[in-house]
């Protein structure tokens, strides 16, 4: 096949094409454009919700009857929930850096079923709009928590039904998402990437596509479920009838376990990407790196009911599940322990990628230890449905996945846009966010230690001084996000070309041109060794 | 640019076989048949706890044929093979899992 | 060389089938939520799943099943058929494959009416006053069989609109892998009636 190189080739892969114009965009199925499409969308998602959570510790600032009904409370954190976990974690890292860089990192031109991947996108948008018709229409947006525990879920006349309808359509997309990842990486990769030449981004993307891919239709099923109890009353959950709301819940964390393993493993990935560029030493423990991926993956499906410790399951189910738990933690100490390794004696450039990636371990090993805390039934007694767990997940989720996803901004950055941000800007953002977050969440174990329940409209007076500086901390975050985004953006209208390896990565996207370029590959690339440094400097 | 990358004629199986002849088909439906005729014939018969038993496993044996025979399994790469045993273990194992609380219950 | 937005539209035959595998995956996941429903309140309702039973006609599930079993085997005739290049034949087995679904519905309606002749239809009085466990059945019962039916009517679209495809030679016997997954999609169908008709039906 002729590839003669023309003047085309080399632009950027958001230059005008054909026609241009926003429909050369929403139905591209370019894997570079269909990532941006979602990027966007998820940081749209992700103010949104922000600013719901703002507002809920605004309510939560003093005692009493605040700024909010109790109803508008609870729809507000079940709205915070939904969107988070559905539009913005889940899909995150996988559905825009992921689209951006698996084919590339591969050495391929574009994912499997690229119009397939359009698709999954024009799927999020579709369930996008739904849950946004649940908010306007009917009695209102659903009060039942982000878990549509029944029976409340079942008799709520809140839009519950509109919205498990947008929450069915939105698995779908994830699903497709991962089921093309799974295909790309087995089918796509260029001669010579044998598997133990993937970068570790691709591992986890691999990991995670499975989990989207079996534990994504179980959440399928739930969804359909409540609708259909609501509307033709089975009573499949009925007490009355012979019911029993526990297998609810069992359905439920099925998936929603693993979900969380969904939202991690990419971010796990990028740090594992991150940190050896910037401590100019190969990954520690490469083997062992991708390996607890898949692990992880697999025992994230055996521990689900350690939500469910006091719900009156069995005394076995508890012992065994919060057995099972201990055993998924250990994969993921893997990592921490390997990616510390890596570090030591190598040279570090504390620049923005990795100072969110340092934040991304700090964090995630607070919210990881206070999970064995959860874990452990004895203690999970006195903890569950408190603050404690809110502080847990939000350390994990937020300081997890959250930071992870924020260094692969400042990572992939000037590969994507072909120019730089403020480097000093950007630290301060960080620390700005790192600080918001702990002051934010860190008192939350404290409160839940204390007895002070989550979902609660009103507390008593011995919590107001530690849900005060946590309120405080919701304004740090909101400012150190603000900071960051605003940073990013001036940087990627006026900021300083970037040239093609500013990092000095030795993965196959810094052998492309910086911004990406319609077309990435002509012909296959030598597949390179991923984490080999010798002979690859930063050039910027 | 990429055609490069589809081995569509592989050295992996695949399309590399010619089709399953008129005559093998129908022989497995033949033995599905059959399979129907023995679950409906055993479960006339009080076996007791047996019963849920026998009519699984005479399922499974039909699906067997279904998926290695008509859905072209038994032909298909290893990669696909064991695709498809870790869909069904994730689900024995929610099934299953789920029994430790379901059936230890007060 | 670049086109005016161009779809890497490259053919790969394993990738297409390793997709639609893939994608059965989640179908077998989402059957399977209702297979673990059903398998919890059968152990915890012995008898009244014994009495749900044996309200069902098992000559029609077993006509059923005859009708989706030998519907998968047409469906897998026609793919030889097409290797074959016999096209008129391969579309008879397919136009076929499409009847026996039509003849599966029909059945089912006929079923589902009789049950809510009887007062069996879910959220009504009748059900509402059955003994524990009973109405469970038949709500697993409607939701299983339903979500089939569901299946049922996608797939038979889905085999239609091959059919259309192969008549305009964009599915032909040497670029047949659109055939195969449709059929892939017809045997899982099948697959979960397997299993839904003795669990239902035979349970003695």
């Amino acid at each position: 096949m002729d590839h003669t190189a023309s003047t085309e080739d080399t632009r950027p892969f958001f230059a005008p094409q054909g026609k241009g114009g926003l429909s050369s965009w929403i139905f591209s199925t370019d894997h570079k454009r269909i990532g941006l499409l979602y990027l966007s969308l998820i940081l749209l998602m992700f103010a949104a919700a922000t600013v719901l959570g703002i507002i809920l510790k605004l309510k939560l600032m003093t005692p009493g009857s605040t700024l909010l009904t109790p109803q508008q409370y609870n729809a507000m954190f079940t709205l915070h929930g939904v969107i988070m976990i559905f539009m913005v974690v889940i899909p995150s890292i996988p559905a825009s850096f992921g689209n951006i860089f698996l084919p590339i990192q591969i050495g391929a031109n574009d994912v499997s079923f690229p119009r397939l991947n359009n698709f999954s996108w024009w799927l999020y948008v579709l369930g996008a709009l739904l849950a946004l018709t649940s908010i306007f229409t009917g009695n209102g947006p659903p009060d039942t928590g982000w878990t549509f525990y029944v029976p409340f879920s079942e008799r709520t006349t809140t839009n519950v039904s509109v919205a498990v309808i947008a929450v069915f359509v939105l698995g779908f997309s994830s699903i497709l998402t991962g089921l093309n990842f799974i295909t790309t990486i087995h089918r796509l990769r260029a001669p010579g990437m044998t598997w133990r030449k993937l970068p570790l981004f691709v591992w986890s993307l691999y990991a995670t596509g499975w989990i989207q891919v079996l534990a994504t239709p179980i959440l399928g099923i739930t969804a359909l479920l409540i609708f259909s109890e609501r509307v033709l009353h089975l009573g499949l959950f009925d007490p009355g009838k012979g019911g029993d709301p526990l297998l609810y819940q069992h359905l439920f964390w099925i998936y929603s376990h693993p979900a969380v393993y969904i939202m991690i493993l990419p971010a796990m990935g990028v740090i594992s990407e991150i940190i050896p560029v910037f401590s100019r030493k190969p990954i520690f423990g490469y083997n062992m790196i991708a390996f607890s991926s898949l692990a992880i993956a697999f025992a994230g499906s055996l521990v689900w009911a350690h939500h469910m410790f006091t719900s009156g399951m069995s005394d076995t189910a508890v012992l065994v599940f919060s057995f099972l738990t201990f055993v998924v933690a250990i994969p993921s100490a893997i990592k921490v322990f390997n990616w510390l390794s890596t570090m030591y004696r190598g040279s570090i450039s504390l620049d923005p990628p990795l100072l969110f990636s340092l934040g991304f371990i700090f964090m995630f090993s607070i919210g990881g230890l206070t999970g064995l805390v959860l874990g452990s039934a004895g203690t999970n007694i006195h903890v569950h449905d408190t603050y404690f767990v809110v502080a847990h997940f939000h350390y994990v989720i937020f300081g997890g996945t959250g930071l992870g996803m924020f260094a692969a901004m400042h990572y992939w950055f000037p590969k994507i846009f072909g120019r730089m941000y403020d480097h000093g800007r950007a630290a301060w953002s960080f620390w700005l966010i790192l600080l918001g977050m702990n002051v934010l969440y860190f008192p939350m174990f404290i409160m839940g230690l204390q007895g002070m329940p989550r979902r609660y409209y009103d507390y008593l007076p011995q919590y107001a001084p530690m849900q005060m500086v946590s309120t405080w901390g919701s304004w740090f975050l909101a400012a150190g996000l603000i900071l960051m985004f605003y940073n990013l953006y001036r940087g990627s209208r006026y900021g300083p070309r970037a040239t093609k390896n500013h990092w000095g990565g030795a993965t196959l996207e810094w052998t492309l041109p910086s911004p990406l370029p319609h077309e990435a590959f002509h012909g296959d690339p030598e597949a390179p060794e991923p984490y080999d440094f010798k002979g690859v400097n930063p050039d910027g | 640019m990429t055609d490069t990358h589809s081995p569509t004629q592989s050295h992996d199986g695949g399309q590399d076989h010619g089709p399953l002849s008129y005559r093998f088909l129908t022989l497995i439906w033949a033995g599905l048949m059959c399979l129907t005729a023995i679950t409906v014939a055993v479960a006339k018969v009080d076996l007791g706890d047996m019963n849920v038993i026998v009519a699984l496993a005479v399922a499974s044996a039909k699906a067997s044929l279904v998926i290695f025979f008509f859905m072209h399994l038994k032909y298909e790469n290893w990669a696909i093979k064991s695709m498809v045993l870790t869909a069904f273990v994730i689900l024995a194992i929610a099934i299953g899992l789920t029994f430790v609380d379901v059936g230890y219950r007060y | 060389m670049a086109e005016l937005a161009p779809t890497l539209v490259h053919k790969d035959y394993h990738a297409s089938k390793m997709g639609m595998w893939l994608f059965l995956f989640t179908e077998i996941l989402l059957f399977g939520g209702l297979f673990l429903l059903y398998a919890t309140y059968r152990a915890k309702f012995p008898q009244a799943f014994h009495a749900g039973g044996q309200t069902l006609d098992v000559f029609i599930g077993g006509l059923n099943t005859v009708v989706l079993i030998t519907s998968s085997l047409t469906v897998a005739l026609s793919i030889t058929a097409l290797r074959r290049g016999e096209l008129a034949r391969c579309l008879w087995l397919l136009a076929f494959t499409v009847a026996c679904a039509g003849a599966f519905m029909v059945n089912k309606i006929i079923e589902w009416s009789a049950k809510f002749h009887h007062g069996l239809v879910p959220g009504s009085e009748h059900m509402a006053g059955l003994p524990q466990g009973q109405s469970i059945f038949y709500g697993l019962y409607f939701a299983m069989t339903g979500l089939h039916g569901v299946h049922i009517v996608i797939g038979a679209s889905v085999l239609l609109w091959v059919m259309l495809l192969i008549k305009q030679g964009k599915v032909t016997g040497q670029d047949y892998v659109v055939l195969e997954n449709a059929g892939l999609y017809w045997h899982i169908v099948d697959l979960v009636w397997i299993y839904l008709f003795p669990l239902f039906y035979l349970i003695s």
